[in-house]
């Protein structure tokens, strides 16, 4: 037997559920992870990435010192360096003077519209936080973003729109308490698995029905009492068409209209035209489908709405949202225990990060950048001159990206993301990132976008830092440190607290403060000022995490949200249209690529793709119905290429009633078969997030030999 | 009756007032009696497989699993008549005689408790199953199983609902396995390692934890980990 030097409780850095985790060290060596048993969380279950998927902490190819390209990189010639010798090792004086000199330099010649910065749902909310900080205060910019952009930007922006909140209404365990519940566009069994097991629970040890509405045969739908199959990028027909039968068949709670809601006469009027037929015709879901889903919702006593990125990643993503929105407002299935709107976040802090301003239009706690009075709060806790923080909205991900030239932006900060993977049509994305003046990736690994930088900064993961991550639930946990940074890595936190002095002695601002001694410091600052947050201090989510809004040192939490009323008062109806995905399918691209993730495996793979995880799914594969293989003599296991007008990949085929007719399935994990290779990048016009669940491609057998790894081969008895 | 009901009974000579439902070990812990168990676990539905918990009831022909009979009112029951000492004494003594034990710490303390001795049964035949080490996640080395089958429970509605593995062969030959003896990989698993997490016994364990105690050097394991799968050769 071991003896265990310590146990570590910490937060689980993969998805958004947040599970408790406690880490076995040993010789500054995690060998075990448990969880503890009387979770609220997660009740001492895991899944494969948060019990044994974190050894990429002790891979070989991990970046320990900090890097700077041996050769000077220009606009327009920019290239990719993964190999080590095309880079020096420095020491943090000489990477973050030359980042600040660089920085400095471009920002007084081009000024505040030539900065930006890409945050990260992976880092904790104190790194978030500063990241944004260092941005408004010193460069005066508003481009900030990260990759909820690219996930729930379409459920943020319709549920800010329609209730004035956008995080999860419930807790998850509370799906227990439903006795109906759906599920839209989530493969939650593969990614969120600890909610889909409290889903599994509440139906088969407390009776509940789960409606699953996806276009893929998931394992959820094992579990399910209807599965409405539709095709993809067609939820604001189907799902309009459920409210049409609701308000027909006056299954709605009338009351709760009247009471806390706002639209109704138009909105029902819009409905007309969204018959169970109409929607049939669209969808390819049959309208008596349609119509018992809408009776088993609506006729609930508490139903729940669980969703993922198949509403959110579309070019109609915000509309999807809204769409689905509606059904609980027609029911008054909201503001009880139990019942509400639920989008399932993927990143283990994408809620955090976005709730500490990571993002292009709003400051810490949702408060929008054009309002004065905001600019002026946040003036004052800053130390900055009255007007002195950008009023303008800022970038978005995707748009940063595109604004990639001369008289646009000109310096990229990349902390912890990835956007050479999980950018829409990658091709696009390389000419953008070769435009760009001077990039700096804050990273574990030369990923794919790391690879294009100037200067690379080694930073920490979760299990070598102290902080908090907020769950997808709106609970705010604490991570800790089980052994010390790995080489000369620093955790993130520390290198922003150091180069942000460098930048602001350099600019002479009089200082916003950075000497920070410790995260809890960072989080206390930040509480001071967001009222959501004023409650919740390190001394209080010592064992158990609080969820958010917390107003003060007594508040307990907020388990579930709007039992009184909405944040902006009364709910919003918005009149929907049905308006098609961006590229049809046709003669010479006749399937549908809609693209997703993997149990095992995580987005860009920076992490699990140097871990023992990618052992038990080492290739990308593409999912293909029977009658379509057939059809195109394609066999399981056969080497086909896939290619879209943007792009192509070769990869093997998995041959799966898992998928349906005319739609092929491909997971973005894995950079030698990019998904985004292949996908558009048609925004929403509201929510700007691209759409990935939907493009037209073309399948065709290829040769073993084209394949990018001939020898590789998943063999797994649950795929 | 209701759940909401309450219920007095005798347990060791001592009043005891539970609600009903209340199972005797849960019971027998509100007069500070620590029943042993083995199979038993907080996570997993109560199977009375090991009978270690076992408790003389009066009226009750044979001793009763603690672990399982719910507490009936005015009933007697003793947790260490010397019937109860003696019958944990021999299943302890039963599992030392065939199962490796030497990472069952708790069942080590047990023995020790109960002066149990390994060496009562010389001549039974000892486990002697090779080790399966057929994942890059865990082993299972079912030289040290005690068929608690909380594994299996956690796979199964304890849990995961993946039902990848169950009880295979009858008696003596009774193992933990998956269907048709697949290998992990080819079975319904998950790889969530809640079988690993309840594991009593150290039959299941995390192959990081089995390297580090083999002696191998972090820097090493992390080499072995970079290892890929080849493919076979299809024919």
């Amino acid at each position: 037997m071991i003896k265990t030097d310590r146990v570590v409780s910490t937060t689980c850095p993969y998805c958004g559920v947040g599970c408790n985790l406690q880490l076995h060290v040993k010789d500054d060596y995690i060998f075990k992870v448990t969880s503890p048993f009387d979770s609220v969380v997660n009740q001492g279950n895991l899944c494969v990435k948060g019990r044994f998927g974190y050894d990429y902490i002790y891979h070989p190819k991990r970046v320990t010192t900090p890097l700077i390209r041996k050769t000077l990189q220009k606009a327009g010639e920019r290239t990719q360096a993964f190999d080590r010798d095309e880079w020096r090792d420095v020491t943090w004086d000489e990477a973050l003077d030359m980042i600040a000199d660089r920085m400095v330099e471009i920002y007084q010649r081009d000024g505040s519209k030539a900065m930006s910065v890409y945050c990260c749902a992976k880092a904790t909310n104190e790194e978030n936080y500063l990241m944004q900080k260092m941005y408004r205060t010193l460069f005066r910019t508003n481009n900030v973003d990260h990759c909820t952009r690219l996930c729930h930007a379409g459920s943020v922006v319709a549920l800010q729109q329609a209730l004035g909140s956008s995080a999860m209404s419930n807790t998850s365990s509370e799906v227990i308490h439903n006795d109906v519940f759906m599920v839209v566009g989530s493969n939650t069994s593969d990614n969120h698995p600890i909610i889909a097991l409290q889903m599994k629970a509440a139906i088969k040890k407390y009776g509940a029905k789960m409606i699953v509405i996806d276009p893929r045969r998931i394992e959820m739908v094992d579990f399910a009492e209807m599965w409405l199959p539709l095709k993809p990028g067609t939820n604001v027909p189907l799902l309009s068409a459920m409210a049409h039968v609701i308000v027909k068949e006056e299954l709605g709670d009338l009351e709760f209209v009247k009471n806390r809601t706002e639209g109704y006469d138009d909105y029902v009027e819009s409905l007309e035209k969204f018959t169970p037929e109409y929607a049939e015709e669209i969808s390819g879901v049959p309208a008596d489908d349609i119509r018992k889903a809408a009776r088993l919702y609506a006729k609930a006593e508490n139903a729940a709405i669980y969703w993922g990125m198949g509403i959110s990643q579309l070019s109609h993503g915000t509309a999807s949202a809204l769409a689905l929105i509606h059904l609980a407002f027609l029911t008054g299935h909201i503001g009880r225990e139990g019942t509400g709107l639920n989008p399932l976040r993927g990143q283990n802090n994408v809620q955090g990060a976005s709730d500490m301003g990571a993002m292009p239009f709003h400051y810490p706690g949702y408060m929008l950048v054009t309002d004065e009075k905001n600019a002026q709060k946040w003036e004052t806790a800053w130390n900055i001159e009255p007007g002195g923080l950008n009023r303008e909205l800022g970038l978005t991900t995707t748009e940063i990206l595109s604004h990639a030239h001369p008289g646009g932006i000109r310096s990229l900060f990349i902390m912890g993301e990835n956007p050479m993977m999980s950018e829409p049509n990658l091709n696009e994305t390389r000419k953008h990132m070769q435009q760009l003046e001077f990039i700096v990736s804050q990273d574990l690994f030369i990923n794919e976008s790391a690879a294009f930088a100037d200067v690379f900064l080694p930073a920490a993961p979760f299990a070598e830092k102290d902080g908090t991550f907020t769950n997808t639930d709106r609970r705010v946990q604490r991570v800790r440190q089980a052994h010390a940074p790995r080489g000369d890595s620093r955790a993130d936190w520390e290198i922003i607290s150091d180069l942000a002095q460098r930048i602001e002695s350099r600019l002479g601002r009089a200082t916003a403060k950075w000497d920070y001694s410790n995260p809890e410091e960072i989080y206390a600052e930040m509480a001071s000022v967001v009222p959501d947050f004023a409650g919740i201090t390190y001394e209080r989510i010592k064992d158990v995490g609080l969820q958010y809004p917390v107003w003060d040192k007594d508040h307990p939490g907020t388990p579930f949200l709007f039992a009184e009323s909405f944040p902006r008062g009364r709910g919003k109806f918005t009149l929907l249209d049905y308006i098609p995905s961006v590229e049809p399918v046709d003669d010479e691209y006749p399937f549908i690529l809609t693209t997703g993730r993997l149990l095992e495996h995580w987005h860009g793979g920076t992490m699990t793709r140097h871990s023992k995880l990618n052992e038990l799914y080492p290739e990308a594969r593409v999912d293909i119905h029977p009658a379509d293989a057939e059809i195109h003599g394609i066999s399981n296991g056969m080497a086909v290429r896939l290619s879209s007008r943007r792009g192509e990949i070769v990869l093997r085929a998995t041959v799966t009633e898992k998928t349906t007719v005319g739609l092929v399935f491909l997971p973005w994990h894995f950079h030698e078969a990019a998904a985004n290779l292949l996908t558009i990048d048609a925004l929403d016009p509201q929510a700007k997030i691209p759409e990935f669940k939907v493009c037209a491609v073309q399948v065709f057998p290829a040769r073993d030999e084209d394949l990018p790894n001939p020898d590789i081969v998943v063999e797994r008895g649950r795929y | 009756m209701t759940t909401t009901d309450e219920i007095t009974l005798d347990i060791d000579g001592k009043s005891v007032t539970v609600p009903a439902g209340t199972t005797l070990l849960e019971a027998a812990k509100q007069i500070g009696e620590d029943t042993p168990t083995i199979c038993f676990h907080e996570a997993t539905t109560a199977n009375a497989i090991c009978r270690i918990c076992v408790v003389e009831v009066e009226g009750q022909r044979v001793l009763q699993p603690a672990c399982i009979v719910e507490a009936v009112a005015d009933m007697q029951v003793q947790t260490r008549s010397e019937k109860v000492i003696r019958s944990r004494k021999s299943i302890l003594e039963m599992l030392a005689s065939s199962v490796d034990l030497s990472e069952a710490p708790e069942i080590q303390t047990l023995m020790d408790d109960y002066d149990a001795s390994a060496e009562r049964f010389p001549d039974a035949q000892r486990r002697n199953i090779e080790i399966k080490d057929d994942n890059p996640m865990y082993i299972r080395d079912y030289d040290k199983c005690v068929l608690c089958w909380r594994c299996v429970q956690v796979c199964a509605d304890d849990a995961q609902f993946t039902y990848a593995i169950n009880f295979s062969g009858r008696g003596y030959e009774t193992e933990i396995g998956t269907f048709f003896d697949q290998t992990i990989p080819a079975s319904s698993c998950v790889f969530c390692g809640q079988c690993v997490a309840v594991c009593p016994t150290g039959a299941l364990k995390p192959k990081r934890e089995m390297f580090i105690q083999q002696g191998i050097s972090p820097e090493d394991i992390t080499v072995m980990s970079s290892g890929r799968k080849k493919r076979k050769k299809r024919t």
